[in-house]
């Protein structure tokens, strides 16, 4: 554990630093608060509006992670469905790729018209966003288990079912985690935007409120909770992570 | 052509009037039949190209051949069967195919669990074994903290407790470093001697052939019609040291001269590939 945060040592100071750059810049060149609030500031702001923060907080997490749920269980549905059929693979597997030039922002609207302003619309954008890099991972997963290992349990007279799930699943499983990783960050980039096309309550909502308002310390205070909800989000799927494939503690990459 | 038989019984195992080409290509193997005794050791010699991965394949039930038989231990050896009752023969392949994701305990105990085995057994059996080939105290190792030759142990030790009479090993040290080959090879000598599975071992390194069998059997030429035997009488134990004996050096240029008439003979048909 020690050596994980002398590892992040750097990063933690830099961090300190641009604190610190950011309060004296804005303290120095006095500039206006809807520009660039000071930090300070934004945490003051935080304080006094934590029990509406809370809320709003309680909102957006709910909406990334019923998305992300939806996500998981349909993509990886998507992915053993790809990966039991080579017919399913050549079909699905491209259109699911070139789905990724569809601007995603601009097919939100869409989602906010066929489940309108209620949780539903936020939480389809953030199914948008987070489906495509946990299908793509897992089937990156399932392709690249290694052949010569079923090949030899092939031998070993093993049936389908086994095959299943002693080498595919454990072979898949890195994949999944990486793709669970991004999705996990992204979809809270998702709830936000489908606040901001339509919402009564959520940290997104919050922000474009304050933002019309010219509340700069309300926005940033808004924003620093939700790239703090990523973050979070992000290590809790890494902490699983580590805990299921305890085994790469030290594996050479 | 059962040199070494003393005692007549039914091989482990029998190939009868094997033929196989791949589609549009001229034929691996033409009418081929040999037999492999119980508690024998035996190498197939063969040069790249001579079919023996197809062989491999054929004999370890992962592809049928449309004419001749396999039978291990009175089972005949096809696709259907292997589907339906489990092992006929343990394959150890050239690279360990270990799982990462399975400590060496869990990794040997596969052949065992998939036929049935509970894991609690299939781990007991695992770890009497453990110290025969030499792997006692690296139970709850993954694999990637493992080096090359143990590495092959743990698969080694898969095979063999897989539940086959016959064990087929494909070329199982040809990716390990010079020293830890020989090492590894005096280790299957002395593993062999106490367990006497049959085994037929893949090579194209002639001393390795030599000094693990008790007999040797080279393809000569392609398609592969008749294997060319020779009997290695020369006493076990066996040390490598015995690499270097007058017997063995004269049993050497034997194969060599085989060999080299081979590639004559198939260079003279024009293709030596």
């Amino acid at each position: 554990m020690s050596r994980g945060i002398s590892a992040s040592a750097p990063v933690i100071l830099f961090v300190i630093l641009l604190a610190i750059c950011w309060e004296a810049l804005a303290t120095i060149f006095h500039i206006p608060h809807y520009i660039i609030p000071k930090l300070s500031g934004v945490f003051i702001s935080i304080g006094e509006n934590w029990e509406l923060l809370a809320k709003h907080c309680g909102v957006t997490l709910g909406e990334s992670l019923l998305g992300l749920g939806i996500s998981v269980v349909w993509g990886t549905i998507a992915a053993i469905w790809m990966d039991s059929s080579s017919l399913a693979k050549r079909t699905i597997y491209p259109l699911i790729v070139m789905s990724q030039t569809i601007p995603m922002i601009a097919l939100s609207p869409i989602m906010v018209m066929w489940f309108g302003y209620e949780i539903w619309s936020k939480v389809a954008v953030v199914v948008l966003f987070t489906f495509f890099p946990i299908v793509v991972n897992t089937a990156d997963g399932f392709r690249t288990a290694d052949l010569d290992i079923g090949e030899l349990m092939r031998t070993m007279g093993t049936r389908k079912r086994d095959l299943f799930l002693k080498w595919k699943i454990p072979a898949a499983l890195p994949g999944f985690f990486t793709g669970i990783k991004m999705a996990a960050a992204f979809s809270v980039v998702g709830a936000t935007l489908g606040e901001w096309l339509g919402g009564e309550a959520g940290l997104g909502m919050y922000t474009k409120r304050a933002s019309n308002m010219l509340r700069g310390e309300e926005v940033f205070s808004g924003v620093l909770l939700l790239s703090a909800m990523g973050i979070l989000l992000f290590l809790a799927v890494q902490g699983v992570e580590r805990v299921t494939l305890s085994y790469r503690k030290n594996a050479k990459s | 052509m059962n040199g070494v038989v003393t005692k007549q019984q039914t091989p482990a195992l029998s190939v009868r009037g094997l033929t196989y080409s791949f589609p549009g290509e001229r034929p691996l193997f033409d009418d081929l039949s040999f037999d492999i005794q119980e508690g024998e050791f035996v190498s197939l010699l063969a040069a790249s190209g001579m079919g023996k991965t197809t062989l491999f394949r054929l004999l370890a039930g992962l592809i049928d051949s449309p004419k001749g038989e396999i039978v291990a231990s009175g089972r005949q050896i096809s696709l259907t069967e292997a589907a339906s009752k489990g092992a006929q023969i343990g394959y150890m392949p050239q690279k360990d195919c270990l799982m990462p994701w399975r400590t060496v305990l869990d990794n040997a105990a596969l052949g065992l669990e998939l036929n049935g085995t509970s894991k609690r057994v299939a781990r007991m059996r695992v770890m009497e074994q453990l110290p025969l080939v030499g792997l006692e105290g690296t139970e709850h190792k993954y694999p990637h903290e493992l080096s090359g030759g143990m590495r092959q142990r743990v698969s080694f030790l898969r095979s063999l407790l897989g539940g086959a009479d016959v064990l087929l090993l494909d070329e199982p040290f040809s990716a390990l470093d010079a020293m830890t080959r020989i090492n590894m090879q005096e280790w299957l000598l002395q593993v062999w001697e106490q367990h006497r599975k049959t085994i037929v071992f893949v090579t194209h390194d002639v001393d390795e052939a030599l000094l693990l069998s008790d007999r040797v059997l080279v393809a000569a030429i392609s398609p592969v019609t008749v294997l060319e035997e020779i009997i290695v009488p020369i006493p076990r134990p066996r040390k490598y040291e015995t690499v270097m004996d007058a017997e063995f050096i004269g049993l050497k240029r034997q194969v060599l001269s085989l060999i080299s008439r081979t590639q004559h003979r198939s260079g003279l048909e024009g293709e030596s590939l």
